[in-house]
């Protein structure tokens, strides 16, 4: 069923929306830490009837000529076409490299992880830390429940035992945890008609007009901002958003 | 020399602990969970729904697409390259083909049903859970279905015929070897609708092996039954 847009942003404008919620209210959110024994870290987070898993794996590797006392980060994403009717199989989607970039930039900009710190020998071994997010269940809002997955998968994450510079994965994992420094939550807060509101459902997020993705640290602080849809913001607006944003995720980081 | 104890301290005939429940995808049309030790599989359908590119129709009857796919952390050991590979390939062909006698899709000219399998977390054994999980998920569906499937990998480690190994055992280091055969029984009839070997065998103890796996699988439908009745709150009476 698609909903008319015109009823969203009418009850919208009344305080209403199609779930009860309220325009500023985020579904019920449960973060669950090692959900796959294959992983170094894991996590599931469950928001409303969104379900996404973030994994870690830890590689040992040259590091890059032009950064020999740093290690590596990367994170991916794939919405699987298990998720909704709407994803395919085959190369990512836009919105998927979208939902893994950002996550990327507040993970990296915060420097949550020191990747300074991921030096085996310097200009010879470095570690590169990979999470990938897969999608189970879209029901909307996947960017910021991937976000909190990321960073649940982070704090899970422990390192792999090295033997003679290769991972020996028979003897299990380390007791040593991968530090984390910081906890960058993304919020994104969407905008349909003048309305302002956050964490959508699929029939919502079809709707809307704009979007600002806040990724935010615990000082208050901004680390990554992305601006998506297809109207434009006055800096009114954003200066709005960017409050919100930033008091769902002081809310957000008591869940991690 | 003798294989006398797995390497796990089951026995011979036994599988690892299994878990089943259904309707685990809400956006899917049918989706099932399936864990047997570590290996853990999720198996969404989607459809009849129409199938793109319209060359591939067939206006018979629907068609079935498998798609078999290890999440990027999942594997037993290093990291899985998301988009697949000749191996998921293959195992999504092979896996159709064991659901397809069970599944009638007549009503359904030019039309598809996809179902989508994903793995967690792997530790052997993988095909097998996939097809005992997709048959579950179809079902969920509603889809037209004259049996269930239940898939065990049984095999031989050194001189022992043993069920369901996992990642230790398949690369246990004997004199004899280890050898690994994937079998998918349909419950009612008995017959085999997914075989597959790697290793070295006598036919005896291939028989010898196929009996296990129907041995095994006959618990493996009981699962099934009691994950689907579960949702659908058939009292056991």
């Amino acid at each position: 069923m698609i909903i008319d847009k015109k009823k969203i942003i009418d009850m919208m404008g009344k305080g209403l929306r199609l779930d009860g919620r309220k325009a500023d209210e985020f579904r019920k959110i449960k973060v669950e830490y090692g959900i796959t024994k294959s992983a170094e870290g894991s996590s599931r987070v469950t928001l409303g009837d969104t379900v996404v898993l973030a994994g870690v794996k830890m590689e040992v590797a040259k590091p890059y000529p032009d950064t020999p006392d740093q290690g590596g980060l990367m994170v991916g994403a794939e919405l699987l076409p298990m998720s909704s009717p709407e994803f395919e199989s085959g190369p990512p989607s836009d919105w998927a490299v979208e939902v893994a970039r950002v996550v990327d930039r507040g993970v990296r900009e915060s420097h949550a992880i020191d990747v300074k710190n991921l030096v085996v020998k310097k200009g010879e071994l470095v570690w590169n830390v990979i999470v990938d997010i897969v999608t189970i269940n879209d029901a909307g809002n996947i960017l910021d429940a991937s976000a909190v997955a990321v960073l649940a998968a982070l704090k899970d994450t422990k390192l792999p035992k090295l033997e003679k510079d290769i991972i020996d994965y028979k003897a299990g994992l380390t007791k040593e945890k991968l530090p984390v420094k910081e906890l960058p939550i993304a919020v994104t807060v969407y905008k349909i008609g003048k309305e302002l509101f956050v964490d959508p459902t699929n029939d919502e997020e079809k709707q809307i007009d704009a979007r600002l993705t806040v990724t935010s640290i615990e000082d208050g602080s901004l680390c990554s901002l992305q601006k998506g849809g297809e109207s434009p913001l006055s800096v009114e607006e954003i200066d709005k958003m960017i409050d919100i944003a930033i008091k769902h995720a002081k809310s957000l980081r008591k869940d991690l | 020399m003798s294989y006398k104890k797995r390497v796990d301290g089951r026995k011979f005939d036994e599988t690892r602990p299994v878990e089943a429940e259904v309707g685990v995808v809400k956006r899917a049309d049918g989706s099932a969970r399936f864990k047997i030790g570590q290996t853990e599989a999720w198996a969404a359908v989607y459809g009849p729904r129409e199938l793109v590119p319209r060359f591939m129709q067939n206006p018979q009857k629907g068609i079935l697409r498998v798609h078999y796919n290890m999440m990027p952390f999942s594997g037993h050991g290093n990291r899985v390259r998301p988009g697949g590979n000749r191996r998921s390939k293959e195992l999504g062909m092979v896996i159709r083909d064991s659901l397809l006698p069970v599944i009638n899709l007549n009503d359904f000219p030019n039309a598809v049903v996809d179902v989508f399998i994903e793995f967690p977390q792997t530790d052997a054994g993988t095909r097998c859970a996939a097809v005992t999980c997709a048959a579950m998920a179809l079902a969920d569906a509603g889809l037209l279905m004259s049996d269930m499937v239940s898939a065990i990998a049984v095999g031989r480690v050194d001189d022992k015929i043993v069920a369901d190994l996992n990642y230790d055992e398949e690369a246990f280091e004997c004199d004899a070897g280890v050898t690994d055969i994937p079998v998918a029984i349909i419950p009612s009839t008995g017959e085999v609708s997914l075989l597959q070997m790697d290793g070295i065998t006598t036919k005896k103890q291939l028989f010898e092996a196929l009996e296990l796996a129907k041995d095994v699988s006959k618990k493996l439908y009981e699962v099934q039954k009691s994950a689907l009745k579960k949702k659908y709150k058939v009292s056991e009476a």
